[in-house]
């Protein structure tokens, strides 16, 4: 969809498929929406109003990491199955190259996934039936009661940082663990793979200042 | 006036949505507020069995909106309430026959004149529960102190807070504090814990429901038994009454232990 006014966009859209009710009748809809950020409410409107018209918005195309992830957090697909050339990503200008994250500062609840190519990091709880994927690492300040895959494109060097690790389902690169706390254990804990096994240990300050 | 609309939903089944929805509307149409229900589960009705209304309808909600019929007409006035109101679900149709802007239009059309339009929505995830909150003001999550139930509770809450409907409520139904104390039920704390929204009600595991469903007579009409007593008091928290919470066991700590936490903001 091209620019201009959100509200505006959305009523032309509307009216191009009242306008072909019948081709668009039980179609189910991807939209490319540019660098448009909008926010769940509105995306949910749309939707709702699309099914209105007998349309099904399954997927929303966006530049936007924020739109991505509110259509993700509605169920939405984000991706079409020919994946679109990388986005490049720009260099910071400071002396450190860090790596991509995304930062997530919510609970994850039941149903919710997080997927990105890079870092994740969540601050709040990761609930039982919730995801999160990253290709790099994942930290999580809060409790993991879910599933946390880092490394899913076959990094072994990738961790699993958790405050507070009750039964979960880990995966790092190609190895899996259903890890469940042990009584009376607590405080944060990194996960990592050691001689082919996920090893989940309790966070040292010291040891693990590392590079 | 301007009436509040409160939806109760639950993600999964037989928690006791339809029961919570009939006696909180019992329970405040009982105070002098004028009150609708509409039994959004279209093709499983079973509010109109709950309230004892089955033998009179004759227009349903899908007449409505297909304009068969004025919202008037679909509208049940209880006899033993008369600020009490039933819009029932069409029985022969399923959740495609409404969309969620004709609930929007609906309850719209209603609320200049009711005090609270409760809406009963149907279990799971789908068409059905996206009708159900689309008008919400309010939105009542019921669960049980189940794991199962827990966890449909959890992924409702985040569909709530996504269609930014939230903060969802708790009731928490189907306590038995017999088994709590044994250690065979999950305690109050351990689904506050979870959830962590805000409670509005704790109802016992009470028989007097199962025989009021059957007749028809939710147990809210008269606060005398224990789950009547707990509906009650949870219709005067949502009219922004501070009511404490029933002290179901007697001289049990937990409850005392309870009523701090949620004082203290619940998480």
């Amino acid at each position: 969809m091209g620019e201009g006014d959100w509200p505006e966009l959305e009523q032309s859209l509307l009216t191009h498929i009242e306008e072909q009710e019948n081709f668009f009748q039980g179609a189910r809809v991807a939209l490319e929406i540019g660098n448009h950020v909008l926010r769940a409410a509105e995306l949910g409107a749309l939707r709702d109003k699309l099914a209105d018209h007998g349309v099904t918005l399954w997927a929303v195309i966006s530049n936007s990491p924020v739109t991505a992830q509110n259509a993700q957090t509605l169920g939405l697909g984000t991706r079409l199955s020919t994946p679109k050339p990388e986005r490049v990503m720009r260099k910071m200008e400071t002396t450190l190259d860090g790596e991509a994250a995304i930062f997530v500062p919510r609970t994850l609840r039941s149903g919710f996934k997080v997927s990105y190519k890079g870092n994740v990091i969540v601050v709040g709880d990761v609930n039982a039936g919730a995801e999160i994927e990253a290709t790099g690492s994942v930290m999580i300040w809060g409790r993991l009661r879910g599933a946390a895959r880092a490394g899913v494109n076959g990094d072994a060097n990738a961790h699993i940082y958790v405050l507070e690790m009750n039964a979960a389902a880990l995966r790092i690169a190609d190895v899996d663990l259903n890890y469940s706390q042990p009584k009376g254990k607590n405080g944060p804990q990194v996960a990592g793979i050691q001689n082919g096994q996920i090893i989940v240990q309790n966070w040292e300050y010291k040891e693990k200042q590392r590079e | 006036m301007t009436a509040k609309v409160v939806t109760v939903t639950s993600g999964k089944g037989g928690v006791g949505k339809t029961t919570t929805a009939a006696n909180l509307a019992v329970a405040l149409a009982s105070h002098g507020d004028k009150v609708v229900c509409i039994d959004s589960d279209i093709g499983l009705r079973n509010l109109d069995v709950v309230l004892g209304l089955e033998n009179r309808i004759v227009y349903d909600l899908v007449d409505v909106v297909e304009g068969r019929c004025r919202l008037k007409q679909a509208m049940i006035r209880d006899k033993r309430l008369p600020e009490l109101y039933l819009i029932p679900a069409a029985q022969t149709r399923d959740k495609s026959a409404i969309s969620p802007s004709d609930m929007v239009n609906v309850c719209d059309e209603l609320r200049e004149e009711m005090d609270w339009i409760f809406i009963d929505s149907p279990a799971g995830i789908e068409r059905g529960f996206r009708n159900a909150i689309a008008p919400a003001d309010i939105v009542i999550v019921v669960t049980n102190p189940e794991v199962s139930a827990v966890r449909d509770a959890d992924r409702i809450i985040g569909l709530v807070e996504s269609e930014e409907k939230g903060p969802a409520r708790l009731v928490l139904n189907r306590l038995n504090p017999a088994l709590v104390k044994r250690g065979d039920m999950l305690a109050p704390e351990d689904v506050l814990e979870l959830l962590a929204i805000e409670l509005i009600g704790i109802v016992p595991e009470d028989e007097a429901v199962v025989v009021s469903t059957n007749r028809g007579q939710p147990v809210a009409l008269d606060g005398k038994t224990r789950a009547g007593q707990a509906f009650q008091n949870i219709a005067r928290r949502l009219k922004g009454e501070q009511v404490p919470f029933l002290n179901i066991e007697g001289a049990e700590g937990f409850f005392q232990k309870l009523s701090k936490m949620i004082r203290s903001g619940g998480n």
